[in-house]
């Protein structure tokens, strides 16, 4: 840099006479326009804002000025540089938007790729199927039993009222554990959970017992000796024939939609009395037994589907479970949930829950 | 049970526009269930008349049969009125006979079109038809020829044959014995319309007196009561009648000769089994008593029997006869040349039926009835009627003897309150339709100012306590009638915590992409072998079942993994590239504490007493087993695939624990099934918890699962016991973090798990993470040794750890890594 230099004349100083200054802003705002993308208007700006452009190396001079010089030539040095600034900045918006939409239309990518790298996971209907009951009573305030699924003679049996000569009793029915003289077996039903129930709690007595359930019958597409039941039980003050067709009436409303409600039938069962089959409103003709004009197929044009069992709790059974019979009564219920599943999953052949293809199993997801 | 609507109809005077639709259901809502209606015309369409054979004239053809070609008046059915030409095979009538026609237009049952056709060079214009054309038996000897009486020619042929009867098929509870018979649902019939009922076992029986065979029971309680009758002079070859011959047929038994048909016409009728016996072959008086032990019978199946002395037996003075009321003896079987027949009706003791039945396992329609409670009342009512059936058919005569032993058991009282129905039922049901209905199913009735006391009939042997009762009255009120009520809100608890739990191990392995299955737990020693589980492996004790399906798979599982392995199998068979799969389920070890006690039903069993029955009962822990085969990760644009593998197996078992909150502790192990240099103990809090790692190739192999495949099996209700109740929320600091990274070099045989342990212990409390993040191996560094790198994590609750305070860390923790795993640090 040149020292001061009192004497001088500034518009002898080349680089700062006002036609070099505005050709340099000229110059430099020129190029600015001209710069086509960010990399040549970074080289445009080193150019021309740079330590070594015309303008930085005039604005070197102004201190070789006059002082009364340095005024006039400071403020139009300032002025130009100003001018080059703004005219960068204006530039390197328009590049930057200009260059930001290029790179999203550069990154597009078809979406439609495959995106399964590990396959979809799922839950087996019957789980999901169990839980869905579980969880519609449960927001009744009831609660979820269980209980072993090789279980004592005496509790899925006797406790029931079902006696040493009860033709359920026979080996055609029941598995037994060997020796069968140990008096165990693999539980036919979940009714054993109903009868821990009772046995280890006070009533109120609100509870569902969904489980795994067996019988020795051929395994064909409507029979499978594994099988899964949902069971309830209900011991209270005051509970009648008519709390039950209440519960079943909900359970089917939110099983299978508003206004599908249950019928009984007279029927048979050792730990109910009264007992009565549950039949269901078909929820696929909603009773019609017909839809479109042909038989409806769910429910074979009777409008109705067989659906469980259920009665009044025998006062046999409260009095081996310990309950207070002249205090209380009761309502127990069971269905099965792989027939109760086939039927509104229309699920054709039992066999399919139990083979493990992941075909089946994945087309119900993780919940029902 | 099959009943023919005509015969329910004999007994009830029902309206004439109730049809059988209507009959049934008003049946099925009372509790006897419609199974099917079958109609006996099922697939023939007329028009079946009666015609008359005017002519006819046997011609023998070219293949050596000898058609006849008739000519038969069927009056104005055919439209003209002129004889009919007919081709027939049959020969067993002549002209004058009557016999069925079905004219061209009609079809027979297979769907088959009769229309005039050529044949043996006559234009036949129908056919005349054989029972077995006409789905009404087997017999093709020859046509049906109608009796001189049936109808004119042209007569509608179907009321003829009995083809408009319709036939219902009833689903019998068993309590509902009484139904089995057509007294019974005749009875159900006039209950449901409140119709008059006749009842086919009212009718006047001859007094006993001692001119009968001669009877003695032994055992008042097995057979309360017995009635001996006697036809001499029967004529063995007497035929069925038709008409009984159809009913039997129609209800689903076959007829088989006028002896014995009639025997099951009167337990049709009446619900009574009945016994005959050739009299001829009877020595001395008939006894009856229990058997005892070793004593043997050949039953008229022909079946040589070891007795028990539970066994009701009928004996004379050869020895034992009969299995009384189950089955005959061989040696006083009615035959072919029977002309003289005892008839016994006797009374049984169910329980004693149904054992018997069980112990022989012979199931009868006699046993059926017997084993579920017969009306004893009218025993020698049912007698009577097969002496009058037996006579009126067969000839013979009525032997003016009549013998009845013992008497009908007392029925017990059953005392309620008016209210009880409704108060059962929910119904609002007032005294007097309590008493009426009552009194409609039979009940004799004491009524007190509140209370009821009920005789029931004797019919009615399942009417023993009060809610027997209150179910009659309400299946009368209609169980139609029963209000839907929501019982009161109870204070549920929620879901358990396991059941919490169990769903969240559900979702976190279906997120991880496994699929869950549901497989049969029944195992056999072919399994545990293609496991390869040693001899003295805890998992080949099992709990064996007596009675399994099939001898190949005998016990209750004790592992998952067979049915899971076959699953995959099965999957990759079918195309699939890769298959995870899971399941949860229980598994059975036994325990040898004696057998489980059968306590009475009187009372609650005591605390201890359910503690000694809930002891005797197998360990049954619930199980979780994954199996990993094939391709874990698909190959795609993105790049390769990737095979499952011994990590992906433990890793499952690390993000259980991570998501239900247990630490888990993995150990290098071996153990079948798994590869044994590639197997890992899974622990919490120390504890075994299960196995994870890659299967053995040999397992592989055996399974047919492609190689590495990777399985995991661990016991579900350990690792949900070790969740906590309450998570406490965890104190974390915002100062900076300190990074360092080491690398260790140690033997090759030295495991992960210890270096670490040795590093996070010696780093102390600063150390916030550390993370393996690189094994090295290299010529270099030696076969048997590996470098570990580790990324060491500090960070202070309270400041800004300083280098020296880090370096000092991460120093102590190397030195303690060196001291207990001879790591070195590689520099």
């Amino acid at each position: 840099m040149s020292g001061p230099n009192t004497d001088y004349d500034p518009v002898e100083v080349t680089p700062l006479k006002p036609e070099e200054v505005e050709a340099a802003r000229d110059a430099a705002v020129a190029a600015i326009a001209a710069a086509a993308d960010l990399a040549e208007l970074k080289q445009v700006r080193i150019d021309h804002t740079g330590d070594r452009s015309p303008l930085a190396l005039a604005n070197r001079e102004i201190g070789a000025l006059p002082p009364q010089a340095r005024k006039e030539a400071g403020q139009r040095i300032g002025q130009a540089r100003g001018a080059v600034n703004q005219a960068l900045a204006a530039r390197q918006e328009v590049l930057e938007a200009e260059h930001e939409e290029r790179m999203l239309v550069e990154e597009t990518v078809d979406v439609t790729l495959p995106t399964d790298r590990v396959p979809a996971g799922a839950r087996h209907p019957i789980t999901t199927g169990s839980e869905l009951i579980a969880d519609i009573f449960v927001a009744m305030g009831w609660e979820v039993a269980e209980g072993p699924v090789i279980e004592a003679e005496w509790l899925n049996f006797d406790a029931l009222n079902l006696g040493p000569d009860h033709p359920a009793r026979t080996m055609q029915d029941t598995f037994w554990t060997d020796p069968a003289d140990n008096h165990l077996v693999l539980r036919t039903h979940t009714s054993p959970v109903q009868a821990r129930t009772m046995l280890t709690r006070q009533p109120p007595i609100y509870v569902v017992c969904p489980g795994r359930v067996f019988r020795t019958d051929e395994y064909d597409a409507t029979h499978s000796p594994v099988f899964h039941q949902v069971e309830g039980l209900a011991i209270d003050e005051g509970i009648t024939m008519a709390h039950l067709k209440g519960t079943l009436d909900h359970f089917a409303a939110q099983m299978f939609g508003e206004g599908i409600s249950t019928r009984f039938r007279p029927s048979y069962f050792p730990f109910t009395e009264p007992s009565a089959e549950v039949d269901l409103v078909c929820f696929v003709c909603r009773g019609a037994g017909e839809l479109d004009g042909a038989s409806c197929r769910t429910c074979r044009g009777e409008g109705w589907i067989e659906w469980g069992g259920c009665g009044v709790v025998n006062p046999r059974v409260l009095a081996a479970c310990g309950v207070d019979s002249e205090r209380y009564t009761g309502f127990a219920f069971g269905m099965g949930i792989d027939r109760t599943l086939m039927f509104r999953q229309g699920i054709e052949d039992l066999r399919e829950l139990f083979e493990g293809d992941i075909r089946f199993t994945t087309a119900f997801g993780s919940e029902l | 049970m099959k009943a023919p609507a005509s015969w329910i109809r004999e007994y009830v005077d029902l309206p004439d526009d109730v049809t059988t639709e209507d009959l049934t259901a008003r049946l099925t809502a009372l509790g006897l269930k419609l199974e099917a209606i079958e109609s006996a015309s099922a697939g023939i369409t007329g028009p079946l008349v009666v015609g008359k054979v005017l002519t006819m004239e046997p011609e023998p053809q070219k293949n050596g049969k000898t058609i006849n070609w008739c000519t038969v008046d069927v009056g104005d059915a055919n439209g003209t009125g002129e004889p009919q030409g007919i081709v027939c095979g049959a020969h067993n009538f002549v002209p004058g006979d009557l016999v069925v026609v079905i004219l061209p237009g009609g079809v027979l049952p297979g769907n088959f079109q009769i229309s005039a056709r050529k044949t043996y060079g006559h234009l036949s214009a129908g056919m005349i038809c054989s029972a077995r054309e006409l789905g009404l038996g087997e017999d093709h000897d020859g046509i049906i020829v109608l009796p001189a009486d049936a109808g004119e020619p042209g007569t509608d042929a179907f009321d003829v044959l009995g083809l408009r009867e319709e036939v219902i098929e009833f689903e019998i509870n068993p309590d509902r014995a009484y139904a089995l018979s057509l007294r019974g649902i005749a009875r159900e019939a006039a209950l449901a319309y409140d119709a008059p009922f006749h009842d086919p076992a009212d009718r006047d029986v001859p007094s006993p007196n001692d001119a009968g065979h001669p009877v003695v029971i032994d055992d008042p309680v097995g057979c309360p009561m017995f009635v001996a009758r006697k036809v001499t002079g029967f004529d063995p070859a007497a035929p069925t009648p038709d008409w009984m011959a159809t009913r039997l047929q129609q209800a689903g038994m076959r007829p088989i000769s006028l002896a014995v048909d009639v025997t099951n016409y009167v337990m049709l009728e009446t619900g009574r089994p009945i016994h005959g016996y050739d009299a001829d072959k009877l020595q001395g008086p008939i006894r009856v008593r229990r058997a005892t032990e070793g004593e043997t019978l050949t039953t008229l199946d022909g079946a040589l029997r070891t007795l028990s002395p539970e066994d009701l037996v009928v004996t004379d003075d050869s020895g034992i006869i009969g299995l009384g009321g189950v089955m005959g003896g061989e040696t006083t079987e009615m035959s072919s040349t029977t002309t003289n027949v005892l008839v016994e009706a006797a009374h049984w003791d169910a329980t004693s039926m149904f054992r018997t039945g069980k112990r022989h396992k012979i199931s009868s329609e006699a046993g059926k009835r017997n084993e579920r409670g017969v009306d004893p009342v009218i025993t020698p009512a049912a007698a009577d009627r097969v002496v009058e059936l037996l006579t009126t058919y067969g000839g013979g005569t009525a032997d003016p003897g009549v013998t009845v032993v013992g008497s009908a058991p007392e029925r017990p009282q059953i005392t309620i309150s008016y209210d009880l129905p409704a108060r059962v039922s929910g119904m609002d049901i007032d005294a007097a339709t309590t008493v009426t209905n009552l009194e409609a199913v039979g009940c004799a009735l004491v009524k007190d100012d509140t209370t009821l006391t009920a005789t029931p009939p004797p019919w009615r042997p399942d009417l023993n306590d009060p809610f027997d009762l209150v179910e009659e009255v309400a299946r009368i009120v209609g169980y139609d009638n029963v209000p839907s009520v929501l019982p009161r809100e109870a204070a549920g608890r929620g879901l358990s915590r396991e059941q919490r739990l169990r769903r969240r191990v559900g979702r976190t392995l279906a997120g991880a992409g496994c699929v869950e299955v549901i497989s049969f737990p029944f195992v056999g020693e072919a399994a545990f072998d293609a496991l390869g589980l040693p001899a003295d492996d805890v998992r080949r004790t099992t709990v064996r079942l007596a009675n399994p399906l099939s001898s190949e798979e005998p016990s209750y599982t004790t592992t998952l993994l067979p049915g899971l392995l076959k699953a995959a199998a099965r999957n990759l068979g079918r195309g699939a590239s890769g298959v995870s799969l899971f399941e949860t389920g229980t598994v059975a070890f036994p325990v040898d504490r004696g057998p489980a006690p059968i306590y009475g039903v009187d009372w609650r069993p005591s605390d201890d007493e359910l503690a000694k029955l809930l002891e005797a009962l197998p360990e049954q822990p619930l199980h979780l087993a994954v199996v990993l085969a094939g391709e874990r990760e698909r190959a795609g644009w993105w790049g390769e695939g990737r095979e499952a593998g011994w990590a992906d197996a433990i890793g499952l078992v690390r993000r259980l624990g991570t998501e239900l909150g247990v630490e888990i502790e993995v150990v290098s192990t071996s153990r079948a099934p798994w590869h044994p240099g590639r197997c890992a103990q899974v622990r919490v809090a120390g504890v075994e918890l299960g196995h994870a790692g890659e299967l053995h190739p040999k397992v592989c192999a055996a399974f047919g699962l492609p190689a590495r495949a990777a399985a995991v099996e661990i016991d579900l209700d350990l690792l949900m016991k070790h969740t906590r109740d309450v998570t406490p929320g965890p104190d974390f600091s915002t100062y900076p973090q300190a990074k360092e990274d080491v690398a260790l070099v140690v033997a090759a045989d030295v495991t992960t798990a210890e270096v670490e342990a040795a590093l996070r212990e010696g780093a102390g409390e600063l150390l916030e993470s550390i993370r393996l993040f690189d094994v090295y191996t290299s010529e270099q560094l030696g076969a048997d040794k590996k470098s570990l790198a580790f990324a060491l994590r500090f960070r202070a609750p309270d400041r800004t750890l300083t280098e020296e305070e880090t370096a000092g860390a991460r120093d102590a923790a190397v030195a303690l890594a060196a001291e207990r795993t001879g790591a070195v640090q590689r520099s």
